[in-house]
């Protein structure tokens, strides 16, 4: 049977890991290599690499982190921030990457995820999208790093960005990222019941029982987190044995 | 020397990193020289069917790939590395593959239910012993990324099937074929257990 995923997520801010809150506030968590390794050997699931950096200088650090991670942990990794080319998704594959994350580029540029998903395989492309609740307490996407509004919604960009060819969302509310108080499930159940793709939730976990909580009832395939990681002494091998004992479909 | 089959697809620094840790003597090449002159071939790859068989075609690698293997010179395919070796598949319409496995490549009938891709750890059902099963118990989890799945025409050449709606085949050999649907080079221990045993593996 398919196993439900944890995936750390590793922020990269000019080649250090750092945290943030709701996308601000960043603080330096430590070397991104190391605790890569360390996540590996604690039998994580897929690893999240996300640059924040958005320069080509940062890219190019970004892919140092990659290649030096691949050489030594056999596992998945899952990386984005910034990439807006094919030529960038080239690289990063070359790198090590086994799936590249699309988000800003998927809005600015008409097109690009059906030619990324053509080129590479569907299930190497993943699409971002970020949420923010506005005013009305409508869901509303975010692009630029959540800086700007696009007016759409969440479940109809979902539809089109698996309809042009992404082979699995990142589904993350902003206004939870870094916060810890827990998923949002009914964004994650409105997109897992509107895609026939695999969903990752992220942004809130800070206690195991919102892994079980994204899993069982959001019905994502995978739940993401970084500072429950990197903020408390919980680590992939407690939460794979708590989510294990509580019947929850995960690697034993 | 294990020579990792560069044809333009994907991953192969991976791979290549994955063999050396279990003492593989590895070299990445495009050359049909190199694959001549190798003790062995890894055919590794991520992406489209299509623009895996005209990459072999273009750099003359077809030819030499099936003749190597007839020469019973050890091959380990991996994901689409696996694939190419069917009679055809059907992604984004018919193409031909290199036939050294009697099968066809066909798509998952996706639903809610049935995300697809198969992506993610899921665990196999071996049902023939095979030397670079080696220390693999029955029912570990392995790392897939896939949307098309290998159907074979004979069931003697299935060593490991898994569950994902249907049973399909995740592990085909045969003779010195040995090629899997899942990623070794990205499934931690067990892949490298896999990696290590073909590294070491004496026809």
């Amino acid at each position: 049977m398919l196993k439900n995923r944890v995936i750390p997520i590793l922020l990269l801010k000019d080649g250090r890991a750092i945290k943030t809150i709701q996308f601000d506030k960043y603080r330096d968590v430590g070397d991104p290599v190391t605790t890569a390794r360390i996540y590996n050997a604690q039998r994580a699931d897929e690893l999240m690499f996300l640059d924040i950096s958005a320069s080509s200088e940062g890219r190019k650090t970004l892919c140092n982190i990659v290649r030096e991670v691949a050489e030594e942990c056999f596992m998945p990794l899952l990386v984005g921030g910034g990439v807006s080319s094919i030529d960038d998704i080239r690289l990063l594959l070359c790198q090590g990457a086994d799936k590249v994350i699309i988000n800003t580029a998927a809005y600015e540029i008409p097109g690009f995820i059906k030619r990324a998903s053509e080129k590479f395989g569907s299930s190497t492309i993943v699409a971002s999208i970020d949420v923010r609740k506005n005013k009305e307490k409508m869901y509303e996407v975010y692009v630029r790093s959540g800086n700007y509004s696009t007016g759409l919604n969440p479940v109809e960009w979902a539809r089109s960005l698996v309809n042009e060819g992404a082979g699995e969302i990142v589904i993350t509310l902003i206004d939870r990222e870094g916060v810890m108080k827990g998923l949002d499930i009914d964004l994650i159940k409105s997109i897992t019941e509107s895609v026939n793709v695999p969903v990752i939730a992220s942004g809130g976990v800070g206690s195991l029982k919102d892994y079980q909580l994204g899993f069982e009832d959001g019905g994502a395939q995978a739940v993401a987190a970084g500072s429950i990681f990197h903020f408390t002494d919980q680590n992939p091998i407690m939460t794979r044995n708590y989510l294990y004992n509580n019947k929850v479909n995960i690697r034993p | 020397m294990i020579v990792v089959v560069d044809y333009g697809m994907g991953n192969l620094h991976s791979i290549a990193k994955a063999l050396e840790c279990v003492g593989g003597n590895v070299l990445v090449s495009s050359k049909g020289e190199d694959i001549k002159k190798a003790d062995k071939i890894v055919l590794p790859g991520v992406g489209a069917f299509r623009d895996g068989v005209a990459n072999l075609k273009k750099r003359g690698l077809d030819k030499i790939l099936i003749s190597e293997v007839e020469k019973k010179k050890p091959l380990l395919g991996i994901c689409l590395g696996m694939q190419l070796l069917a009679n055809k598949s059907y992604e984004f319409g018919e193409y031909e593959g290199l036939s050294l496995i009697d099968s066809e490549v066909k798509k998952f009938n996706e639903s809610i239910q049935l995300r697809v891709p198969h992506m993610g750890w899921n665990n196999i059902e071996i049902l023939k012993d095979h030397v670079l099963l080696k220390g693999v118990k029955n029912n570990s989890d392995f790392y897939f990324v896939h949307s098309y799945f290998m159907e074979c025409k004979n069931n003697e050449d299935v060593f490991a099937e898994c569950s994902y709606g249907s049973n399909f085949p995740v592990i085909v050999a045969k003779d010195n074929i040995f090629i899997t649907q899942f990623h070794p080079e990205k499934s931690q221990k067990n892949g490298l257990k896999i990696l290590k045993n073909f590294a070491g593996w004496n026809m």
